[in-house]
């Protein structure tokens, strides 16, 4: 449970820690909200987790998913609520984490974004971090690399991801009313999937040094 | 009588066309506003939207008019929550003050949902000059 806690609360602290820098990223071509609603939402997430004595990882998750739907407030509330419901219902039940439950909780998590946001990639959303850091996943669990190894390899694929986004024009969203003027700038949805994916990797790193 | 949910970002929108619709209703009529943040906030919560649905239910259904967005995500996500329970609540694909205006007027005649939903969505042709 403590380790559970961790991590949730590390997650939390990256998105908190790069509240402006989202924000910015936002501004460029969005309504610049999405910093400041997910640092509200992960700082909701915090305050909750503090508390929690629970070491079911699915009832964990779907108290952040719940929490960040009811207080994040933009697109980004529904979406990443949705995804961590999702994934918290593959992993219900469950103590730890294999390569196998992260491949299943994250296939989820993509599946419901999708679903809710009516997106496919290459529309310039955080599904252009997420789908590369998914297949970047289960190649490398494929090729029988650790769960960490296969996170770092998931993280740096979201980051291409976001590199990507500057070269597409958005058709989703606030920014999808820019047209071509949103050529040349990062989503900022693929950002916040990329940092989260960076603190996961570092978990995964962390908690493989510790066995 | 149809209920219906206006969902906007903003609570003060949203209840600026709850007053506006109101005048169109007939008395007792059940028209709820689902705007902002719990804390005061700019944005939409599925919660907020979840529980006025489910306020505005009597048993003939419940139109939902949204704003931008994100109100179309969490209004949708609202409907999904509600899938076991005893509700029947649409989105109108609408612009939201002349939507709820228009959901209003068929509402108050005892229209059954789809109309009131066609209503609604009519309203995005309506020429005002």
């Amino acid at each position: 449970m403590r380790s559970l806690n961790m991590a949730i609360e590390a997650l939390a602290n990256i998105i908190i820690a790069n509240k402006e820098k989202l924000t910015e990223i936002d501004a460029a071509i969005g309504d610049a909200d999405h910093g400041i609603n997910m640092a509200r939402g992960f700082e909701a997430v915090r305050a909750k987790v503090a508390a929690n004595t629970n070491d079911d990882i699915g009832a964990v998750l779907k108290m952040v998913g719940v929490t960040l739907i009811s207080t994040v407030g933009g697109a980004s509330g529904p979406l990443y609520g949705t995804a961590f419901m999702r994934a918290a219902l593959a992993a219900q039940g469950k103590k730890t984490v294999d390569g196998e439950l992260a491949e299943k909780m994250f296939a989820a998590a993509i599946a419901g974004i999708k679903e809710r946001g009516k997106a496919v990639r290459g529309e310039k959303t955080m599904l252009d971090a997420l789908e590369p850091a998914y297949d970047a996943l289960t190649q490398g669990l494929a090729s029988r690399k650790s769960l960490a190894e296969c996170l770092e390899m998931a993280s740096s694929a979201a980051l291409a991801g976001v590199e990507y986004t500057k070269t597409i024009i958005a058709t989703k969203g606030r920014a999808s009313y820019l047209g071509e003027r949103s050529l040349g700038h990062q989503d900022a949805g693929a950002t916040s999937s990329y940092l989260m994916l960076t603190v996961l990797a570092e978990i995964a790193q962390n908690l493989g040094r510790e066995e | 009588m149809v209920g219906i949910v206006i969902v906007s970002h903003s609570s003060k929108v949203a209840e600026g066309i709850k007053d506006l619709a109101l005048q169109m209703a007939a008395p007792g009529q059940c028209i709820i506003a689902a705007g902002g943040m719990a804390d005061g906030g700019i944005g939409t919560d599925a919660f907020k939207i979840k529980d006025a649905i489910i306020a505005a239910e009597s048993g003939d259904g419940v139109a939902v008019i949204v704003d931008l967005g994100s109100a179309v995500l969490s209004a949708e996500l609202a409907i999904e929550m509600l899938a076991t329970d005893q509700v029947n609540a649409k989105i109108a694909d609408a612009p939201i003050l002349e939507g709820a205006i228009a959901a209003a007027v068929d509402a108050s005649i005892a229209k059954p949902l789809e109309n009131v939903i066609i209503a609604a969505e009519s309203a995005r042709d309506l020429r005002k000059l």
